[in-house]
């Protein structure tokens, strides 16, 4: 059932569907019509391919859409794809994921803007299929640029604009859009899709690989051996695509809100500017600390919330300065990084925080793994350690806790 | 050959190693070699076997005769000495390439 949306604050008419967050992410694909799809299917992505190729089948896009045998494959077939110079995607989850790996980090030194949603699972083992961050934490630094989805309708946005971004000559990166497995990818919501594609072919545009192995009149070696004396400067570029992604990120965000009336930017603060407390978190887990807050503002107490979509390139500086006011911070790590105090997050805001001096308290709480819930009453009892916090002015005991873990 | 010039930095080539083609033209593989082959023209029937069996293109043909080696590209493989067909001492031998550079070297002074 589709309903039409008269709504004048949107630019560009839209269309009210009741969507999962792989049906979501599905349409966005459908709608920016890429060139070609490698597909293999893991728990929970697998209706997202499921539902693209019924509209490849339909004859809805013009996607040449490969079945592999593999991830690695996937990913494979995705990087010959985009260096002959098609628009190329992929998706996947958790194990599949690890399975790509290699071609992961060559998609991105290769410089090629891959579009592939990451529906998040926890790596096994033991053998898991439920929500947590490991899988899309554990390639952080393999150099694509990662966006977290609060919502499907945010995966929706995010992957549109992925493509944008990715493609930018200044950045030519591949783009993760992470949206939480089960939580997001299995559950129906009520999501605005853009209503006529056109709109959204116009945004995307037309794609022009720079140097594609299909053009005679431009030849081109890709991925040639690369020793001691050139894989220092090829990685430097690498870096110089990230930091450039840095203000595309912005620039994209900016006209795709003038567009749809919907606006991202890298972090959103949330009751955050006169906060005390505060979470910081990513995914879906941001919608929860919200309602949490509109909880604890009702009773008085000055909580707030910061929601990170971009993860990479990380906007610390963004990070620490919406921060600065508070007096005490949990960072909350739907993944562990084991052997270091505290979840990724939570490290990397602590870093960024030693450069911004930021010397506010600072906690860690990992959550959520392998899909144990989270919800409202236990992110209650973090803004209760945070109000301890912020009265002593220090952290006294664990920087590492746990929420929703039998700790016995 | 060797190039004088400032190598290149991370600004001055093609994003994520990307390379022109016909590029290992320029590279040399000639450095690789432990022995050298060499001509023997009384020997010699220009059969040109070895010029179709070399894979680095390193036999030069002139006129369909032999007309030397491109000793930059040459690995020293051995595989023109092995299929000259020439009975008795073949018209191509394999020679140590610190002997070769030796007799050379002899062959220069004594010339001068």
């Amino acid at each position: 059932m589709t309903t039409a949306v008269a709504n004048e604050k949107k630019v560009v008419a839209h269309e009210v569907m009741g969507l999962t967050g792989n049906d979501a992410a599905a349409h966005a694909l459908r709608q920016v019509n890429p060139d070609v799809a490698a597909v293999f299917p893991i728990t929970p992505q697998t209706e997202l391919m499921h539902k693209f190729s019924e509209f490849v089948a339909n004859g809805q896009v013009e996607t040449l859409l490969v079945n592999v045998e593999s991830e690695h494959s996937a990913m494979s077939a995705t990087v010959g794809a985009s260096a002959a110079g098609a628009r190329a995607i992929t998706a996947t989850s958790a194990n599949g994921l690890a399975l790509m790996w290699e071609i992961v980090a060559i998609a991105s030194s290769l410089r090629l803007p891959i579009v592939m949603p990451v529906v998040n699972r926890a790596i096994s083992g033991p053998l898991n299929i439920h929500c947590d961050h490991s899988d899309s934490m554990g390639c952080r630094d393999l150099g694509w640029i990662q966006l977290y989805s609060e919502n499907s309708q945010e995966a929706y946005d995010n992957i549109i604009m992925a493509f944008r971004i990715g493609e930018n000559p200044k950045v030519k990166l591949p783009v993760m859009v992470c949206l939480d497995g089960f939580i997001l990818s299995h559950t129906m919501e009520r999501v605005e899709i853009i209503a006529d594609n056109k709109v959204v072919n116009d945004f995307t545009g037309e794609y022009k690989a720079e140097k594609g192995l299909l053009n005679p009149a431009d030849p081109v070696t890709y991925g040639p051996l690369d020793l001691t004396d050139w894989l220092f400067e090829h990685k430097r570029q690498e870096v110089e695509g990230m930091k450039n992604a840095f203000g595309v990120v912005g620039e994209v965000s900016a006209e795709y809100g003038k567009l749809t009336g919907r606006s991202y930017d890298y972090v959103e603060k949330y009751m955050l500017d006169d906060a005390e407390v505060a979470v910081v978190a990513l995914g879906s887990t941001a919608g929860t600390a919200k309602a949490t807050v509109d909880e604890l503002r009702a009773e008085g107490v000055k909580a707030g919330m910061l929601k990170i979509r971009m993860f990479r390139p990380f906007p610390g500086k963004l990070i620490c300065d919406a921060l600065a006011g508070c007096k005490a911070v949990s960072v909350m790590d739907r993944a562990f990084s084991f052997g270091l105090e505290g979840g990724p997050v939570f490290n990397e805001i602590r870093g960024a925080a030693y450069g911004a001096g930021l010397q506010v308290p600072m906690v860690s709480h990992i959550y959520g793994i392998g899909g144990r819930d989270i919800n409202t009453e236990m992110i209650r009892g973090v803004f209760g350690q945070l109000k301890e916090i912020a009265g002593a002015g220090k952290v006294d005991g664990d920087i590492e806790r746990y929420v929703g873990l039998r700790d016995y | 050959m060797a190039d004088e010039k400032k190598v290149k930095g991370w600004k001055g080539v093609m994003d994520g190693g990307l390379v022109d083609p016909g590029t290992s033209e320029v590279y040399n593989t000639g450095s690789w070699r432990t022995y050298r082959p060499v001509w023997h023209e009384d020997r010699c029937i220009h059969c040109l076997q070895c010029w179709a069996f070399c894979p680095d293109m390193s036999i030069k043909a002139e006129n369909e005769k032999f007309a030397g080696f491109d000793y930059y590209h040459c690995k020293g493989c051995g595989i023109c000495a092995k299929i000259c067909p020439v009975k008795g001492e073949k018209a191509i031998t394999m020679v140590l390439e610190s002997e070769a550079a030796a007799e050379e070297k002899k062959k220069q002074g004594g010339e001068s």
